[in-house]
């Protein structure tokens, strides 16, 4: 047998979940056509399977050490593996309140498991990339489902323009990286991550290549919705319909902090006093700027959008922390951020009156009387975003600050404190409403699947992942121990 | 004899560049040409991509361009898509007026 069909049939078996992602969104097309709108709880359910079996079969056949794929395009390694099983398992959750919510609004169309499925497709590529050629293309297999899940309420004009804005600004982060992908690819002569980091290692670059790695870290960061490039972010988060919303904060997240990470310490590792202070700056802006912009929000939606800003802010003080303890700071705050994320969109979804959305801070007002288990898990979740302790998030937050101590980042682990102070402030804003303010109309009944989902993040973010967190921590670092 | 060399495609790719990304943000007008502009914008970066690609006399640059026309027309496609469901809500594409959120 010749090289290239060897290394595709050695390739194969390893590239699993992404065969299994793209299988299912093929097959799904045809069945969708021909059974139209019909099939749409049919296909949710076997989205929601598809991609729990992709997680699992990445995890379940996770290589002892690196391999390369498909000609050194993409690689399956341990932070691979990690960002998938976090991406694919909120993927999931996130289509199940989806495809729950579309049922009971009667906007059954049968393309939103098929779109989900294809964006996660794109993140497993990014996640896996080994060239610049992958990573674009994962990029942008991620954006355009993206574009078309923003805009998925054809007929709402709020969702339109959020899927407008979403395209255009997102069209100029994808020419920011292109033209950073382009300088770097000239300036050291390869687009394979090896062949750039061994490039770097002999002592190529120069301006050229400092500006395309900035373009590049630019463009991340906006993928990933960090401040100064989170513009796009509140927009999309009010104007998208709230499952997909609750799918933006989630798995796109892990997908650009995986990338993230690799592009920093895999081609780029030789120039890291190069790039800290950039990712250092941008953690520092998103930080401040995520919470003092959440102050001023009443909308729920979008005083989530600012909290993930903040949020991302807290990751990149990780990824900035350099390569021993930094990623793997980062990946654990990550995992113990999303549960209590995504419980916090199914309780968004489950409020409804007289069949329309609730969606502002004061709309809560009395929830503690009428709802107290509802009421229970809101405050248990929003302490765990915020920080406090003993709940999930608390503990991600510490990993991170100590990470950044240890490599002397002191002032941004200070800048880091005060933002979470500030942010302590709008999440008692949104407690004070739901347990002091007299109470409203009456909400309608959360439907069974929202109820489960967000009993399932609320133990999650407390007691299950705080008393996991060893296996997770050795998950991690196990994991960036082997890849970086 | 005055000859084009690799730094004269590099200064014309940043220009277009450059005139792109200007056409997004000066552009008040018209939802188009935003999409006009993105065009631009990834056409310079494969003039880049290929006059580095024949600098360095490695085939990885084009490549690349090819991949990059291909999402490009996909790119194009669900930006028109989104930009016609927009014009049936609203009736017009005038930038000015795509302010219903805000803050």
């Amino acid at each position: 047998m010749n090289a290239p069909l060897l290394d595709l049939t050695n390739s194969l078996p390893l590239a699993r979940p992404e065969l299994l992602l793209a299988g299912f969104a093929l097959i799904a097309v045809v069945l969708g056509a021909w059974f139209k709108d019909r099939a749409f709880l049919a296909l949710s359910v076997l989205g929601v399977i598809t991609l729990l079996g992709a997680g699992g079969l990445a995890i379940l056949f996770q290589p002892g050490a690196p391999v390369e794929i498909l000609q050194g395009a993409m690689v399956v390694d341990g932070v691979g593996v990690f960002a998938k099983a976090l991406i694919a398992l909120s993927a999931a959750a996130t289509l199940a309140l989806g495809a729950d919510h579309f049922v009971r609004t009667d906007e059954q169309r049968f393309e939103f498991p098929i779109v989900v499925v294809l964006a996660v497709l794109g993140m497993f590529v990014m996640v896996s990339a080994q060239d610049l050629i992958s990573l674009y293309l994962g990029v942008e297999l991620q954006s355009l489902s993206a574009y078309v899940l923003a805009a998925w309420r054809r007929d709402d004009s709020r969702s339109s323009e959020a899927g407008l804005k979403y395209f255009v600004l997102s069209a100029i982060s994808s020419g920011l990286l292109l033209f950073g992908s382009s300088f770097v690819y000239g300036f050291t002569g390869s687009i394979r991550f090896d062949a750039i980091a061994a490039a770097i290692g002999e002592g190529a670059g120069g301006v050229g290549l400092i500006f395309g790695i900035v373009l590049m870290l630019c463009a991340l960061g906006f993928k990933m919705s960090a401040a100064p490039f989170h513009m796009w972010t509140p927009d999309v988060y009010e104007g998208a319909p709230t499952p997909v919303t609750a799918f933006f904060a989630a798995a796109p997240k892990v997908a650009a902090v995986a990338l993230m990470a690799r592009v920093l310490y895999e081609p780029f590792a030789g120039l890291e006093d190069q790039w800290r202070q950039v990712v250092a700056a941008l953690s520092a802006i998103s930080m401040v700027w995520g919470s003092i912009g959440a102050l001023l929000q009443t909308n729920l939606k979008r005083l989530m959008a600012y909290s993930s800003i903040a949020n991302m802010g807290f990751v990149l003080m990780g990824l900035a922390s350099g390569v021993d303890q930094g990623p793997v700071a980062s990946l654990i705050y990550l995992a113990l951020y999303l549960p209590a994320n995504i419980g916090v969109f199914a309780l968004i979804l489950a409020m409804r009156r007289n069949n329309q959305p609730v969606e502002t801070v004061a709309d809560l007002a009395g929830l503690a009387q009428k709802r107290p288990w509802m009421a229970a898990m809101f405050t248990m979740l929003l302490f765990s975003i915020a920080g406090v302790p003993p709940f999930a998030g608390f503990i991600g937050k510490l990993l991170v600050f100590s990470a950044a101590v240890e490599t002397g980042l002191v002032w941004l682990a200070i800048v880091g404190g005060i933002a979470a102070v500030i942010a302590a402030a709008y999440y008692l804003r949104v407690l004070a409403s739901i347990w002091f303010a007299p109470s409203t109309a009456q909400l309608q009944p959360a439907s069974g699947t929202i109820a489960v989902t967000a009993t399932v993040m609320a133990a999650l973010t407390f007691p299950v992942l705080v008393l996991a967190l060893g296996a997770l921590q050795n998950w991690a670092e196990a994991a960036v121990r082997s890849s970086f | 004899m005055f000859e084009i060399g690799l730094s004269h495609y590099l200064f014309m790719a940043a220009a277009l560049f450059t005139i792109g990304v200007f056409g997004i943000f000066v552009n008040r007008k018209n939802v188009i040409i935003i999409l006009m502009s993105i065009e631009l914008v990834l056409l310079s970066v494969n003039i880049n991509l290929v006059a580095f690609s024949a600098y360095l006399q490695n085939l990885e640059g084009q490549i690349f361009a090819m991949m990059v026309l291909t999402v490009a027309a996909a790119e194009a496609a669900v930006g028109l898509a989104i930009l016609v469901t927009y014009f049936r809500n609203r009736g017009n594409i005038a930038v000015e007026d795509i302010n219903q959120m805000r803050g």
